[in-house]
């Protein structure tokens, strides 16, 4: 017989192995998917994995898919580690994108330093405030932040559609449901001469390394660990939940939102219908690959980033659909949560003890 | 010695000769930690066996063992004559063995009857073993209601459950593990009784307790274990309660002192509660109703009650977790500050220690010094400009409790969680005193903790009521009360009694308070 039993002692790097045996398991797995649909794993992980990586184009490219993922990775960890479980920075993502565009299109053609800022401005504070509702919704009526977030999600999606389809549409677009390019002083400066890369990636990393400050010295980040630990030791320490509830779903907000208006003011250049391939849910994968630490979720974001590379590249080169980008994320996330379990417990063959 | 007395104890001889289980060079590690090593029990018929140890002696382990939890191993079993192996406690059951646990394995929602019928295998709650069980109680004189619902059930009277469900099985050994941590003194003798009667039955009892005065007025004999090993075999009646609480622990006691009597009547008090009426946040607490409490500075005021009768509604309503509308029901030194949260209560210096070590008073997984940022953060610069976290300070202050307080422990790195129950206590404790309290308020600070740990503790509280702190402690322990406050009431339903003092109170008048006769509703 089989038994699983807590670990007497757990060591620091047991978090990392588990991490590492979930890669090799995806790989693994990848392999034999590969090898079923008769291609040869070895040199199509090559091709998949490898060749993607294999210029400054492709670099470019990693860099601005890692970049939303980072930077709501680093916020979602945050949270996660209060205990509080927003699932939607895809909708805080996407009302940042909406709302830091309609600020784009409102000065539309206004040359000036100040127009940058006031966009992400904007984004920030459309994620901010779509964040503040299931805190608030949270804090006075005590209903599941989960379901709340994760539904509104889909209202956001609903209203960009809406608004491309309506009022921000191009007026010389021909109906198409866009918005307008946006003009130069509304978009970010990309990193390299090809590719999408821009500046949103140097934000990624701030975002990570301020993240990491906040954990490591801030007391406000403190307060919220405990309280996801502990609730009746956070509040025997004076710390209020409420608190706890508002601030994780407000800097997630806010952060998402970020990402979104970076998203488009970066990389899409305008508005559209979908201006995410659910990189708010997606983000929730890298926090965990990241173990809920804010600097190790810049390797995560990478990896995973690298993922949705892969995803195109097998489409294109292996002929496999393009699903196969959620079957990688979805392959990395469950070896991730089986291995997880080992940090913590170790598996012993025998009698019951 | 009259006749009936020399033939009692003729019988005890003759019963004596028999041995009821024999335990030989019984050994068992978990990982390289030895839980156990080459101990030998020795338990005759009708004897009353007393296993007393620290906690973390090996006592749970041992009976484990011989319950059939744990496989031990190396080392033999014998139950009356025959080699004894016990794979599960189903198989120790079939051999006789039954065993009554500390805590209770019993549902709430059920009826006595059921939750007797679900231990026995194969049998129905219906009339046959309702008259089958009324015998049983008739014969042990424990009273139960066989209809009522277990929630309804106190403490002493869940155990009774149990035991029933253990003597339903016929056993010819029981096994009771500190079976008195939750009874009041009356509950304790009505279950003395019942076991003197199991005893001239010819029944074998092992008795595990860490409560020395019992085990002299119970026991025949007394195993002593420390860290695994047995390292005497006693007649507890040849011991004083001093000596045995010696070789439990291994060295010489010392005994805890006052160096001033406080003056408690000269001086004002330094908190007043006068509360009316508060609920608690979850249903399963007891409304408080009509608290009226003041204590000194430099006095030590003692809560007794069975737990669940309004203490933790009371340890939040003075610690801070819960506020008052009023501000006037709580007032400190003049001020009025039951509307003032816990944090701003800890700027005034008063204090708290709760009774759950890990998860309330301190985050299991956090180490020791993350754990100081929780309360004494406003100390020593270890919270600089409100928002920074001086690191280097907290692990200062954290060494400084470690060192002020004895804590045993390898560096202010280590985890809340592996620290054993009376040093993690130890810390606790220091963390607050270290911050110099006015009022410190305290519950069941030696609850799971060892005797030496104990008596620690209890020279902490008198120390810095000495220098003129006062001190609330609420706690389910007679002996504690009896030995540490200066005065002492009970709370039972969520209702207080009468304040008395100390010296004038013995054990069976505070039990009577603890069982709710004296307050008036």
């Amino acid at each position: 017989m089989m038994f699983v039993e807590p670990r007497a002692v757990t060591r620091w790097y047991h978090e990392w192995l588990a991490v590492l045996v979930a890669l090799i398991l995806t790989l693994l797995t990848a392999s034999v998917l590969l090898a079923a649909i008769g291609l040869d794993p070895l040199s199509s992980l090559h091709r998949i994995f490898i060749k993607p990586l294999n210029s400054v184009y492709g670099i470019s490219e990693l860099l601005a898919k890692a970049t939303p993922l980072i930077t709501i990775g680093v916020a979602l960890a945050l949270g996660f580690r209060a205990g509080v479980w927003n699932i939607g920075a895809e909708g805080q993502l996407v009302m940042g994108g909406l709302c830091g565009g309609a600020v784009a299109l409102a000065f539309w053609g206004i040359d000036g330093f100040w127009v940058m800022p006031l966009v992400l401005l904007g984004g920030t504070v459309g994620g901010l405030l779509w964040g503040a509702i299931p805190a608030f919704l949270k804090v006075r009526f005590n209903a599941n932040e989960i379901l709340v977030s994760l539904m509104l999600t889909y209202v956001a999606i609903l209203l960009l559609s809406v608004m491309v389809h309506g009022p921000l549409r191009d007026p010389d677009g021909f109906n198409f449901p866009e918005s307008r390019l946006f003009h130069d002083a509304a978009t970010l400066p990309k990193l390299f001469s090809a590719g999408r890369g821009h500046l949103g990636f140097v934000f990624a990393i701030a975002f990570a390394i301020v993240g990491t400050w906040v954990v490591k010295r801030w007391h406000l980040g403190f307060e919220m660990r405990v309280t996801g630990l502990s609730a009746s030791a956070a509040k025997f320490a004076g710390y209020s939940r409420d608190r706890t509830v508002w601030m994780a779903l407000l800097i997630g907000g806010a952060i998402s939102g970020f990402a979104g208006v970076v998203e488009v003011t970066g990389n899409i250049g305008q508005l559209v219908p979908t201006i995410s391939p659910s990189y708010g849910f997606t983000a929730i994968i890298v926090a965990f690959l990241a173990r809920l630490h804010p600097l190790a979720v810049i390797p995560a974001g990478l990896l995973v980033a690298l993922s949705y590379l892969a995803g195109e590249a097998a489409q294109l080169s292996l002929g496999v659909p393009a699903a196969s980008t959620q079957v990688f994320q979805g392959l990395l996330l469950f070896f991730l949560l089986g291995t997880s379990l080992f940090v913590n417990y170790r598996v012993r063959l025998g009698r019951v003890a | 010695m009259n006749l009936s007395e020399s033939v009692a104890i003729a019988e005890r001889l003759s019963a004596s000769s028999k041995q009821c289980l024999g335990v030989r060079g019984l050994t068992k590690y978990f990982g390289d930690f030895p839980a156990n090593v080459d101990v030998t029990l020795s338990v005759d018929q009708g004897e009353i066996h007393a296993l007393l140890g620290e906690n973390g002696a090996g006592k749970s382990t041992l009976v484990k063992m011989i319950y059939g939890i744990l496989k031990p191993d190396v080392g033999s079993m014998e139950l009356n004559s025959c080699p004894y192996t016990p794979d599960t406690p189903s198989d120790a059951k079939h051999a006789g063995v039954g065993m009554v646990f500390q805590h209770f394995a019993v549902f709430d929602a059920l009826t006595v009857l059921d939750n007797i019928a679900l231990g026995l295998d194969g049998r129905l709650p219906d009339v046959a073993l309702a008259d089958e069980i009324t015998a049983v109680c008739e014969r042990y004189r424990l009273h139960l209601e066989l209809n009522r619902r277990v929630y309804d059930l106190s403490a002493g009277e869940r155990q009774r459950v149990e035991i029933i469900r253990a003597l339903m099985q016929d056993p010819r050994l029981l096994i009771l593990d500190e079976p008195t941590s939750v009874l009041t003194p009356q509950e304790t003798e009505q279950l003395f009784t019942t076991l003197d009667r199991l005893s001239d039955e010819g029944r074998s009892i092992i008795y595990i307790s860490h409560k020395l005065d019992e085990v002299r007025a119970l026991c025949d004999r007394a195993t002593l274990m420390r860290a695994g090993h047995v390292v005497d075999v006693v007649d507890p009646r040849q011991e004083s309660t001093r000596s045995l609480g010696e070789k439990m622990i291994g060295e010489r006691l010392n005994e805890t002192k006052r160096t001033k009597l406080p003056a408690t009547e000269k001086l004002k008090a330094r908190l007043t509660v006068r509360v009316g009426e508060v609920y608690p946040e979850s249903s399963r607490s007891a409304v408080l109703r009509d608290i009226y409490l003041s204590v000194a500075p430099g006095s030590i005021l003692g809560i007794s009650g069975v737990s669940g009768n309004g203490q933790d509604t009371l340890f939040d309503v003075l610690s801070g977790e819960l506020t008052l509308p009023n501000p006037d029901s709580l007032v400190l030194d003049g001020e009025p500050i039951a509307h003032l949260g816990i944090e701003q209560r800890r700027r005034r210096r008063l204090l708290g220690a709760p009774e759950n070590r890990l998860g309330h008073a301190a985050v299991p997984d956090l180490t020791l010094w993350e754990n100081v940022i929780l309360t004494a953060r406003q100390t020593r610069g270890i919270l600089k400009n409100e928002h920074l976290i001086s690191g280097t300070a907290a692990k200062a202050f954290a060494q400084e409790v470690i060192e002020t307080f004895d804590v045993r422990t390898t560096s202010v790195n280590a985890k809340a969680s592996s620290l054993s129950g009376g040093n993690l206590q130890k810390f606790l404790i220091g963390r607050e005193l270290l911050g110099q309290p006015q009022v410190f308020i305290v519950s069941n600070p030696t609850w799971g903790v060892d005797a030496k740990a104990q008596l620690f503790i209890h020279q902490m509280l008198m120390d810095i009521a000495d220098q003129g702190a006062s001190i609330i402690l609420l706690s389910q322990d007679i002996d504690e009360l009896l030995s540490v406050t200066d005065r002492i009431c009970a709370i039972c339903h969520g209702r207080l009694s009468r304040t008395f003092a100390t010296e004038d109170m013995t054990p069976e008048h505070l039990g009577a308070l603890m069982l709710g006769q004296e307050i008036e509703a």
